[in-house]
């Protein structure tokens, strides 16, 4: 296979059932989306809302396609696609069940024991199990691999001593995926890693610290393990598979509509702002914002359908997150340039606020799930070059 | 494409004809008898007549994927003016002349009138920038009679065509018609259709064209060493061929959905995007090429001019980025901030 068949994005599969769906979300939204600061979710999938989460869980979207003897609802990944879409483009709460549902669950899914599968799947499904991301660590950012987390076996379980960080909702998660050392790297970097299962409201020895992002939010926190006890059965996979599974879990965090439509709340008031007769100037931007976004929305939905394949679509979708993330972080400078105000994050009107909250959370579009010049290199692998 | 047996044969067809000596050639001035004459072997010029006018019956995405291949091996003919006229033509019930055809007007803001002439029709304004006008058995002119459409059949002897190419040697004329007379039909044929039609298989060359220059870079970067190593082994220059490789698939993506969406709906967003797309794709991906390339690159005898050369002119045909995106920009801001959201989801993408 050459490097562009590599790279090869496949036709989106026809999916007419989707806009029945499609009605469907947005009638849900119409009566269930509560009233909240319209930069309540900027750069963070809509804001974190325990009680919509409840809700989308009750309606059958969270674990879509997942077996239903695991609470999931046996949906195409395209109709999942549906889901998410409509809800990032209303700005709606989902950023609770975010993680759960789109990397947790799918990797506990395939790797997990049916103790594991049975425990947790069917709470993530209703929308009442909460799970955070433990990969980043204070030395180990994009060389993942380097990760000092260790965990020894202890008593019959695991003793785990080790700091994460940069670790979006662990103040308020049920569960950590947690990837630690439990052997020795050797020739291969990526040997001796191993995911564990943590509860982090039920063990001792976890310590979370919130880390303060430059809008003064707080999303980050660092999670310090001190001797933590971890059970045997915590062991997510296999023991020395960290690595593969970690990177599998990434292709499902890349591709996905998050990853272009971050600034969307800032494009839809800047089109407000700018009236039904605008500038050419700002027409041309807004065209071209526009077509930059129907490009992305078939790329991903593209991924979307190769997933649906049994494809592993892990090149296409760092390429789409590279795309989207890039389109994301140009919004909030294109929007400034037409509208001449000065952005502000405690102003009335939704423009001005929005801009604000859309431009400070922006350095992150290109750093969360793997920053731009790890992804172009992966990119670059692909294609052969590497 | 959905039809790969369709995409197989026709990158095989191009990818015999368009040699690095045909395109040299072709260069100079000299058009390529053999690649047309083995394209119409193919039937590739009749590919977006419908069936019950005698044509292959294809999908018209299909046909239009034709024309991504032949961007692919930057074919230095007419094919896609000829599909756009010959499809006219059937439309209109009129014989296609044998031999390369060509369209008109191309350019917006450019009108041809007919009147009546006895059984003909009496042409007179003129259309710039009409490609390959002299190398055409016929021009097929799509001009106007008080609000209403006629399709008119030109012989360019019969105009007066002024020279004039694009930066890939591509002829380029303005045609005046003063006075001419012409075989013609009324139908109901909208000008601005003929212009979507022409922005979409642009964007479908330039994907394919990108495609190629992608391809080119990467192999050149894997193969040309400097400070004892193949400079694809740098990070600079991989993260500059994966941006490449992003804007070549954006740019194809633009263009499939605009092909499939074309026949059913010529006012689609996805038009418009497919040509800002490829069009912006196409100027930021010449430019890695370059780059990659270094000063070989820049030669009369490497290959890669063909393909970038053509990037440099498709993207201002048939609309530039900056046309195509103030009427996108304007249909979206006339329908308003809350509807921004359903025309992307209805743009067929």
């Amino acid at each position: 296979m050459s490097a562009l068949d590599r790279l090869r994005f496949t036709q989106p599969p026809a999916f007419p059932e989707g806009e029945a769906l499609r009605a469907e979300v947005r009638a849900f939204l119409a009566e269930h989306l509560p009233p909240r600061a319209i930069t309540a979710g900027v750069g963070s999938w809509g804001g974190y809302d325990l009680e919509f989460s409840r809700k989308m869980g009750k309606r059958g979207w969270i674990g879509m396609t997942w077996p239903k003897r695991y609470g999931g609802h046996e949906r195409n990944a395209l109709a999942r696609y549906v889901v998410l879409e409509e809800m990032l483009a209303a700005g709606a709460p989902v950023s609770a069940h975010w993680i759960a549902d789109r990397q947790s669950g799918p990797l506990i899914l395939r790797v997990g024991t049916e103790a594991q599968k049975q425990a947790i799947l069917p709470r993530i499904a209703a929308g009442e199990c909460m799970f955070c991301i433990g990969m980043s660590e204070p030395d180990s950012g994009s060389d993942l691999a380097s990760v000092r987390t260790r965990a020894v076996p202890a008593d019959g379980g695991w003793r785990v001593n080790g700091t994460k960080l940069w670790t979006s909702n662990a103040h308020r998660a049920d569960y950590m995926i947690l990837l630690a050392r439990t052997g020795e790297a050797g020739e291969q970097r990526h040997a001796g890693l191993t995911q564990f299962l943590v509860d982090l409201k039920g063990t001792r020895g976890i310590s979370i610290r919130p880390v303060h992002n430059l809008a003064g939010e707080h999303h980050f926190n660092e999670v310090s393990f001190q001797d933590a006890r971890l059970p045997a059965e915590s062991v997510l996979g296999a023991v020395g598979d960290g690595w593969a599974q970690v990177t599998s879990e990434l292709a499902f965090e890349r591709s996905g509509p998050e990853r272009f439509l971050s600034s969307f709340t800032l494009l839809v008031e800047l089109a407000r702002t700018l009236g039904p007769a605008p500038s050419e100037r700002a027409r041309i931007a807004l065209g071209r914002i526009v077509a930059h976004l129907i490009a992305l929305r078939r790329l991903s939905r593209s991924v979307a359908g190769m997933l649906q394949a049994g494809e592993n679509p892990a090149l296409q979708a760092a390429l789409v997150k590279d795309l989207g993330t890039t389109l994301e972080q140009e919004i909030p400078e294109i929007a400034r340039q037409l509208v001449e105000e000065e952005p502000d994050p405690g102003s009335t009107r939704d423009f001005v606020t929005v801009l604000a909250q859309t431009m400070m959370n922006s350095p992150s579009f290109t750093l969360r799930g793997g920053t731009r010049e790890i992804l172009r290199g992966i990119i670059a692998r692909g294609l052969g070059l590497r | 494409m959905s039809d790969p047996l369709l995409r197989d044969t026709a990158e095989r067809l191009f990818a015999a004809q368009c040699t690095a000596e045909v395109l040299r050639s072709a260069d100079q001035g000299k058009f390529p008898r053999a690649l047309w004459d083995a394209i119409e072997r193919a039937g590739y010029a009749e590919s977006l007549v419908p069936e019950e006018s005698g044509g292959p019956g294809l999908a018209i995405a299909d046909a239009l994927s034709i024309l991504v291949c032949a961007g692919r091996h930057a074919a230095p003919v007419p094919l896609a003016e000829t599909m756009l006229a010959a499809k006219l033509l059937a439309a209109a019930g009129l014989e296609r002349p044998a031999g390369p055809l060509t369209i008109a007007p191309v350019r917006a803001g450019d009108e041809v009138n007919a009147r009546r002439d006895g059984a003909r029709w009496r042409l007179d304004g003129a259309a710039r920038r009409v490609p390959w006008a002299s190398a055409a058995a016929a021009i097929v002119v799509v001009a106007q009679d008080d609000g209403r459409s006629v399709v008119a059949c030109v012989r360019p002897a019969d105009a007066r065509a002024t020279g004039g190419a694009n930066v890939a040697g591509e002829p380029r004329e303005d045609v005046a018609f003063g006075a001419v007379t012409a075989e013609g039909v009324e139908a109901p044929i909208d000008a601005s259709q003929v212009f979507a039609l022409g922005a979409v298989m642009r964007s479908a060359q330039m994907a394919g064209a990108l495609q190629r220059v992608l391809e080119e870079s990467v192999r050149y970067a894997s193969e040309r060493v400097q400070f004892g190593r193949p400079i694809g082994r740098f990070q600079a220059v991989q993260q500059s061929l994966a941006l490449l490789a992003g804007h070549a698939a954006a740019a194809t993506a633009a263009a499939e959905a605009a092909m499939e969406v074309v026949a059913r709906d010529p006012a689609s967003p996805a038009i418009a995007a497919a040509k800002i797309r490829a069009g912006e794709a196409a100027s930021v991906g010449a430019a890695i090429a370059h780059q990659v390339h270094g000063a070989i690159g820049f030669t009369q005898e490497h290959v890669l001019h063909h393909f970038t050369r053509r990037l440099w002119s498709w993207r201002d045909e048939f609309g530039s980025e900056a046309r195509w995106s103030v009427m996108l920009g304007g249909a979206i801001a006339a329908g308003g901030a809350d509807r921004l959201w359903q025309t992307l989801t209805e743009a067929g993408a």
